[in-house]
């Protein structure tokens, strides 16, 4: 058995579609830390990315441009954003009752919608929508096992990894960046010099806006070429997940991103083992779980022990 | 006088809730000086700073900046006319360099992009200027307190501040980065900055300020040299009072302990040892009152003996059995009632109705349900007891909490802690932000069951309620009890205040005498 498991983790093919399969959570990743960072935890990026898959479709299909049906979705989900953004920071609402309510909206609306043009519930079949391009990678292309596994990935796959190390600029040395970060952490402490935390949370809640939509945009026009009800099971919490495991940080959360996508793919080619898929599937969360969990025992029992220090210390 | 840097005239500041915080305040600095800012809690210090740095409006007074009238409407219009404040309460981000807290929102850049090297540099070169040893690349997370408020004070002088207001600074601070920061001070002052030291440490005051102004209930009582002045003056000033309110009560016949403290200490979430080997012990029908400014240690003390902080050292006892490892709930079963000094975090659930905070400490008891349900006719019947006989003002007992005013919100707590006849009452800060009539009634209560048997622990930072309500009184300063007095009303304020403000302590023998061996 561990030999057949050999032979399907150490392929090429393998290899390629953890990137694959990895795309999604790694952009739905970064809108987790944007926002995060600000503060704000935003369960509302499944939501955004399933409208935005939809938007996707529809509008490429109509326009017969993969460019503009990328930039109707990305323009929806940041206008969702500012949605939610309005409700969290004018209105003063609860973010997570907020949260749900764009999950739930979506959810419904997106199936609502479907129905509406194409009278199918299930799946855009009938619509004639385009994907975002696959590219190959002139050099990279004709290295071997090299070129197998980088070259020739979606479009977004790409932009994903260039996204990442963007953001990582973004958030570490620009004013806007450090700005987001602290208000997540001491909001008084920003407003104290004289920096408003509302437009800060504004522009941190845009911008995971525009993550979570090239995020859903990569579900219908790259991972698959279509729309199907609820496609995204999950990929935004999944997201959150990812992000807390790479602590708030762009790479630890691609790092993340990249071992919940191994475990997603894997349980795809392991279905010819005896192993059940679910088992494999549960395997990152459950390591998750345990890493937090030693990870916070081993802390209190520091402080703990700094406490007793100080007091016998007489 | 021409050469006032600043002149605060008639400040009138009334709160929402009618506490009139300041009443015609006269204040004026000079430029050059270290200024004391000096009063009991409560005395409006805090809140004629606020103003000052546009934090708060004030309804009536006006400002005067170098002769020229100004009107401050917010913390960035007072950091652009050179005024900073260093609150007790950092506001730092933890997870940033000291260099990057400094310079935040104004960071130098370089491409768009944030010049980390020189803002390093400036800010180096800015802690050089004055004296500060910091090392500007650390993270703020893992500098001590006192590093903390320096990277406070830099952030003052980044932004250009000329007038230095510090509330409380050494409050968190040991001895030893208090004569640091004391010593950075006066060079300050030899830089031409100004500086307004707000505390209420007399031989700090003494040491370095140069004039000093002290405030009671609002008022200025005026502005010293403090050449001319002596701790003792300083002190009469301070806490003389103006009404003296006698309780009513008979003298009080001790009993047998009850109560009893051995060798408590404690290290509160600075990481300072806000309590340090109090033992004490209190008897059945006495009052032992604890007086102090606060935060010598009350709070830290009162939390550990009620069973909300586990992580002391030592012991605490009643009626002879060990308390340390029973739950909150087991400890009040075991007859301990608590009035907690925070009323809106720890005393009620505001948002609740009345009746749902009466029973919040009773559930699962047959008082007011059947097993595990509860019985919404005992509810009731025992809402409308209490309330009848608490005076509690409402129009219904399921009426929230947060509709009721100060005063009956408290009667609401003093009725959920006497419900189950006490043995032991610790009441932290009774009367807090409470109308007269109410703490006169809460006042009538305690002596109440202190004539029925219980022993019960009173602090307050109000010297009329400590003095006037406690049989035997004790005062803690820096979290150790450095005084005694058997008979309360043989104490006078004056005397009080010296080992209030840690002029004078007892000697080891006569403070043992609390433990009544």
């Amino acid at each position: 058995m561990i030999q057949q498991l050999f032979t399907i983790v150490f392929t090429t093919s393998f290899a390629y579609s953890i990137l694959r399969v990895s795309t999604p959570i790694i952009l739905a990743g970064m809108a987790a830390v944007v926002s995060e960072r600000a503060g704000v935890v935003n369960i509302a990026i499944e939501g955004m990315m399933l409208t935005s898959a939809l938007t996707g479709v529809v509008v490429s299909a109509g326009t017969r441009s993969w460019f503009t049906g990328l930039l109707a979705s990305l323009l929806i989900s940041i206008f969702m954003s500012l949605i939610l953004a309005y409700f969290i920071l004018n209105l003063k609402a609860n973010t997570i009752m907020c949260g749900l309510a764009i999950n739930t909206i979506a959810k419904g609306g997106t199936v609502f919608a479907l129905y509406l043009l194409t009278g199918n519930k299930g799946a855009s079949t009938a619509l004639k929508s385009l994907t975002v391009p696959q590219l190959d990678i002139p050099l990279i292309k004709n290295i071997p096992v090299i070129g197998e596994i980088l070259s020739g990935q979606n479009l977004l796959t790409y932009l994903a990894v260039i996204l990442v190390a963007l953001l990582h600029v973004f958030i570490f040395h620009t004013r806007m960046g450090i700005r987001i970060s602290a208000v997540g952490e001491n909001a008084r402490a920003v407003e104290s010099v004289g920096i408003s935390v509302k437009k800060t949370r504004y522009m941190a809640l845009l911008i995971s806006g525009l993550f979570s939509g090239l995020a859903g945009t990569f579900m219908s026009m790259g991972y698959m070429s279509g729309f199907t009800a609820n496609m995204t099971s999950g990929r935004g919490f999944i997201a959150l997940a990812a992000n807390s495991m790479g602590q708030n940080t762009p790479w630890g959360t691609l790092l993340a991103a990249l071992i919940f996508g191994a475990a997603d793919s894997a349980s795809n080619s392991l279905q010819v083992l005896k192993i059940p898929t679910q088992f494999i599937q549960m395997i990152p969360y459950a390591t998750t779980i345990l890493g937090i969990t030693l990870y916070s025992i081993q802390r209190s029992n520091k402080e703990k022990k700094t406490k007793t220090k100080l007091l016998n210390q007489e | 006088m021409s050469e006032d840097l600043l002149v605060m005239s008639g400040i009138t500041k009334i709160y929402p809730n009618g506490v009139m915080a300041n009443d015609k305040v006269d204040f004026s600095i000079k430029a050059g000086e270290i200024h004391a800012l000096m009063g009991e809690n409560g005395a409006g210090k805090s809140t004629l700073m606020n103003i000052l740095f546009g934090e708060h409006q004030p309804e009536e007074g006006e400002i005067f900046l170098e002769g020229n009238k100004v009107k401050i409407g917010s913390p960035n219009e007072a950091i652009a006319l050179g005024i900073g404040m260093v609150h007790q309460h950092f506001m730092l981000v933890p997870s940033l360099s000291i260099a990057h807290n400094i310079y935040l929102g104004m960071e130098p850049r370089k491409h768009g992009l944030i010049d980390i090297r020189s803002m390093v540099k400036q800010a180096e070169e800015l802690a050089e200027k004055y004296n500060f040893k910091i090392k500007s690349t650390a993270r703020v997370a893992d500098i001590p307190v006192g590093m903390k408020q320096k990277v406070e004070i830099l952030k003052a002088l980044a932004r250009g501040a000329k007038i230095l207001i510090l509330d409380e600074p050494t409050a968190v601070l040991t001895p030893q980065e208090t004569q640091e920061l004391f010593h950075e001070l006066i060079e300050f002052k030899k830089k031409g900055h100004t500086i307004v030291f707000i505390s209420h440490k007399l031989k700090e005051i003494k040491q370095i300020c140069d004039r000093i102004t002290i405030m009671k209930n609002g008022r200025s009582m005026g502005t010293y040299d403090m050449e001319d002045m002596d701790e003792k003056s300083i002190s009469r000033l301070m806490v003389g009072r103006d009404v003296i309110k006698t309780i009513e009560k008979a003298k009080a016949k001790p009993g047998e302990e009850i109560f009893r403290v051995e060798h408590l200490s404690c290290i509160n979430e600075d990481g300072k040892h806000a309590v340090n080997d109090i033992s004490l012990s209190v008897r059945s029908g006495e009052i032992l009152g604890i007086a102090g400014v606060e935060g010598n240690g009350q709070t830290e003390f009162i939390e550990s003996v009620t069973g909300m902080r586990k992580d002391y050292k030592g012991n605490v006892y009643m009626k002879g059995r060990c308390m340390d490892k029973l739950s909150i709930k087991q400890t009040r079963r075991a007859g301990l009632s608590h009035i907690s000094e925070d009323r809106m975090t720890l005393g009620v659930a505001a948002e609740a109705t009345i009746s749902d905070n009466l029973i919040a400490d009773k559930l699962g008891e047959e008082i007011i349900g059947y097993g595990p349900f509860l019985s919404g006719k005992k509810i009731t019947r025992l809402s409308g007891e209490l309330i009848e006989t608490f005076l509690i003002k409402c129009s219904s007992e399921k009426q929230p909490v947060s509709m009721l005013s100060g005063g009956n919100m408290q009667k609401v707590v003093v009725a959920r802690e006497f419900a189950r006849e006490p043995v032991v009452m610790i009441a932290n800060q009774p009367s807090r932000g409470v109308d007269v009539g109410a703490t006169e009634f809460i006042h009538k209560k305690l002596v109440q069951i202190r004539d029925k048997g219980a022993a019960v622990l009173l602090v307050s930072a109000d010297l009329n309620e400590v003095m006037g309500l406690s049989d035997s009184l004790m005062v803690f300063y820096g979290g150790e009890i450095v005084a005694y007095f058997e008979d309360s009303s043989k104490v006078t304020e004056e005397e009080l205040g010296y080992y209030m403000l840690g002029i004078k302590k007892q000697s080891e023998e006569e403070i043992r005498r609390v433990l009544h061996e």
